[in-house]
């Protein structure tokens, strides 16, 4: 059976909401939360002024009384405006109350780049929020993860933030009849393995899965197996998964589509330098955003973003050396 | 006797926006005053003894100190339940004792200690007290005002009778979002209760040099304001009564629909309940008794319902709908006992009778029928979120950084401390009506400084946090996460 992400995701408030009536969510642009108002009504679907600190402040304050809000920001370039919230007022708040403060909300909407939106509506701030305890950050790739960890988010008794894609919502991915059981929760801070492999280890969530699963393919039919890992969560990151995966391919490339400096690439490079050096054949490739805020023209966001290609070339720069590394420097 | 009730008229007379103001008079007891004066005879010694501490370096970082506010946070509680929430910014620490919090958990924490509030791990700016309905503590200027808002959204939305008081500076007044979560407040008709603790003085920066409008009640436009003593515990305790039963109200319609009454208006016999400006369902209201029945024949033929209002007079229950249609409105009253139906109209409001001004005019008709001698010209609509503006002092500057001198003078300080002290105006009204004397109240002082210097010696007692606390409470759920500290190869742990 095929079901689109944002049926994935519908269904999964729908089943949260309908299992605890402490939650609570609000009507969206994107039509993830279509339906939801006329069946629980305005007590539990509020649509809101467009006044991300207010309602994003709301929402905190009503996960400190104890109730289950989903926050959606109609994207999370917005939640900008309420970040003050989301890290000093949601990720502190049970840290600094010693424990009696909990905040039980989670914080959804499309993240990084759609189409043709240009600079300031094109951010990936999976490493921002990614760097901040206290917050955890899940970023699903198909519909079973969409399901899976939304479900997981909302249970879940810490703020989380769950960093959809535009461009995702209307693809649709096979489910099994256990991802469409209601009781289907998936763990928070484990990561997949899409496509085991056994030369090189690329890493990737969000819609850049889609995108390591089609290198792989042209990989393969240029004799390297590559093993695609699906981050799922940002934070907790699941290292070991990682560094397992390192430790048998040997290599590593890291997917994604924020900016580089200080990205998720580069934790998770840390970490298998920390963890695995010994295991490594070749230096560490990283496949991120251009570094510059997002152009508009098509060709140049073409350029700004990273593309199958890109993969491909750098997981056979990492197998095959393809640029030597005297000539590189 | 201690119990007995004694009536006293507050320093100044309320001054409002959009509301009728509370009565002058207030109710107290002569108990209540003493507790009153111990209360806050406690808090500024405690808030001394933190200000000698922290010049001892015990206390480090920042450290905001609430003496000469004390009447707010001690006239606030006396006028509200552990069960209404209580939010607060930066200067928290009297706040939290008013919330059942002690000495020993103030100077533990304060001074980094196992026994604090918070184990050490918020320190001065970040005190809370769930069980006590107290929910910090916040360092960023403005953020508790949303916050709070949404613990009114969570009791509105589990139907507890209780109210949220979000308190704020002078200096966070100006922030954008309080209006953002005023609107939403009032929008969403939230038991929400800003309250402006006005010490006249920001961060160094007096009011006006940030405030284009230092008259912060009236700053909430459509939201009613009042305008208090904040010197003067009774005035606080009278104004926080007013504004919780404000926020309460629930009128009769608002039962006989399912739903909240958005504003009274009480006038000798004359109540005035303001519903809601369009029921384009009437089969909303539900939940009704006995006058459902009746309410839904009236009604239900009427097209285009505009404004809705309950009307108690003399007893006497009666509905009034506004409707129109093409320049003219109509109002229909409908005497709940008598059965009678009077009809007029009136002219010149375009056609939507919902124009409150329009109101106003058709209200002023409908007296000739009531025959009540009542002017309708201040009719205005009311909502449940109130705006209350503290006005009160700090003897101490902003934080302990500040020395509180260079933006004012020492003579208006002095001025304030022998005018308008909150703890000397409760000295003066308990020696004025007999209730003790001068010699008692030295004691009440003694004993507090003892309390004090007690606590604090236990506070020092305490151990400072285990290293292993660096790695508790990130998270409520850990999921067994390693996290590292500074060095990861060197030091690393579990999340609980």
């Amino acid at each position: 059976k095929q079901m689109t992400v944002r049926d994935a995701l519908n269904s999964a408030l729908d089943e949260e909401m309908s299992a605890d009536p402490k939650v609570g969510e609000y009507q969206g642009a994107y039509k993830i939360s279509k339906g939801l108002l006329e069946k629980y009504g305005p007590e539990r679907v509020r649509d809101t002024p467009i006044t991300e600190a207010g309602f994003t402040g709301i929402g905190v304050g009503a996960a400190y009384y104890g109730l289950k809000p989903v926050v959606e920001f109609m994207t999370f370039n917005f939640s900008m405006q309420a970040i003050d919230h989301i890290i000093n007022s949601a990720a502190k708040s049970n840290y600094m109350s010693a424990g009696q403060i909990s905040v039980p909300i989670v914080f959804r909407g499309p993240n990084g780049a759609a189409a043709g939106v240009g600079a300031q509506h094109s951010h990936c701030y999976a490493s921002w929020y990614g760097s901040c305890p206290g917050l955890k950050v899940l970023a699903p790739y198909s519909s079973e993860d969409a399901r899976g960890l939304l479900k997981a988010a909302i249970r879940d008794p810490d703020p989380v933030v769950f960093l959809e894609n535009e461009l995702l919502y209307g693809e649709s991915f096979p489910v099994s009849a256990e991802v469409l059981d209601s009781s289907f929760c998936l763990p928070i801070g484990k990561a997949k393995i899409e496509k085991e492999g056994k030369d090189v280890t690329i890493t990737a969530f969000s819609k850049m899965v889609g995108f390591a699963l089609k290198a792989a393919e042209i990989l393969e039919k240029e004799g390297i197996s590559a093993e695609v890992i699906n981050l799922r969560s940002i934070r907790p990151l699941d290292r070991s998964t990682i560094n397992a995966s390192v430790r048998k391919t040997n290599r590593l490339v890291t997917v994604e589509e924020g900016f580089p400096q200080h990205g998720v690439g580069a934790e998770i490079c840390t970490s298998v330098i920390e963890e695995s050096f010994g295991y490594l054949d070749a230096p560490v490739e990283r496949i991120a955003g251009a570094d510059v805020p997002m152009p508009y023209a098509a060709n140049l966001e073409r350029l700004a973003v990273p593309q199958v290609e890109d993969i491909v070339r750098a997981a056979k720069r990492a197998c095959h050396r393809s640029v030597p590394m005297a000539a590189a420097a | 006797s201690s119990d007995e009730t004694l009536t006293i008229e507050t320093s100044i007379p309320f001054t409002s926006h959009n509301c009728e103001p509370p009565s002058r008079t207030v109710e107290t007891t002569a108990s209540e005053l003493m507790s009153f004066f111990r209360d806050m005879v406690l808090m500024r010694r405690m808030e001394i003894a933190a200000d000698s501490l922290y010049k001892a370096k015990l206390i480090r970082g920042f450290c905001h100190l609430y003496d000469g506010q004390e009447a707010v946070a001690v006239g606030m509680e006396s006028a509200i339940t552990r069960k209404d929430c209580v939010i607060t910014a930066y200067r928290d620490h009297c706040t939290f004792l008013c919330r059942g919090g002690t000495l020993i958990e103030v100077f533990s924490e304060l001074m980094g200690r196992r026994d604090g509030c918070s184990k050490g791990k918020g320190g001065s700016m970040h005190f809370y007290r769930k069980e006590g309905g107290f929910y910090g503590g916040h360092g960023i200027v403005g953020a508790q005002i949303p916050l709070g808002v949404g613990l009114a959204f969570g009791q509105k939305y589990n139907k507890d009778p209780n109210v949220t008081f979000s308190l704020y500076g002078d200096g966070a007044a100006n922030q954008g979002q309080l209006f953002e979560a005023l609107n939403i407040a009032a929008l969403w008709d939230l038991p929400a209760i800003l309250v402006c603790e006005n010490n006249h003085y920001g961060m160094g920066t007096a009011e006006w040099r940030s405030a284009k409008s230092p008259a912060y009640y009236k700053r909430g436009d459509y939201a009613p304001g009042l305008k208090v003593d904040g010197m003067d515990v009774l005035a606080v305790k009278q104004a926080c009564k007013f504004a919780k039963e404000h926020a309460l109200k629930n009128g009769p319609l608002g039962f006989l629909l399912g739903r909240g009454a958005e504003c009274l208006i009480e006038h000798g016999k004359l109540s005035i309940y303001y519903l809601h400006r369009t029921y384009p369902d009437l089969k909303a209201g539900h939940e009704c008794k006995k006058r459902k029945d009746r309410w839904k024949n009236c009604c239900v033929s009427v097209a285009k319902l505009q404004v809705l209002v309950w009307v108690v007079f003399d007893g006497e229950e009666g509905a009034l709908i506004f409707f129109g249609c093409s320049g003219l409105a109509f109002i229909l009253l409908l005497p709940a006992s008598l059965g009678l139906l009077y009809c007029c109209f009136s002219w010149g409001f375009g056609s939507s009778a919902s124009d409150i001004s329009g109101v106003a005019v058709t209200f002023s008709h409908l007296f000739c029928f009531l025959k009540a001698s009542v002017l309708f010209e201040d009719i205005l609509l009311v909502i449940l979120s109130i705006i209350l503006e503290m006005d009160t002092y700090r003897y101490h500057g902003h934080s302990m950084s500040d020395p509180g001198s260079t933006y004012r003078t020492r003579d208006e300080i002095s001025g304030v401390r022998q005018e308008r002290d909150p703890i000397e105006r409760v000295r003066k009204l308990v020696l004025a009506h007999d209730i003790s004397t001068e010699k008692e109240l030295k004691d009440i002082e003694k004993e507090a400084r003892k309390e004090v210097d007690e606590a604090i010696a236990k506070a020092k007692e305490s151990q400072v946090p285990d290293p292993s606390d660096l790695f508790t409470n990130v998270y409520v759920k850990g999921l067994g996460v390693e996290a590292c500290g500074a060095d990861r190869k060197e030091v690393k742990a579990t999340l609980p």
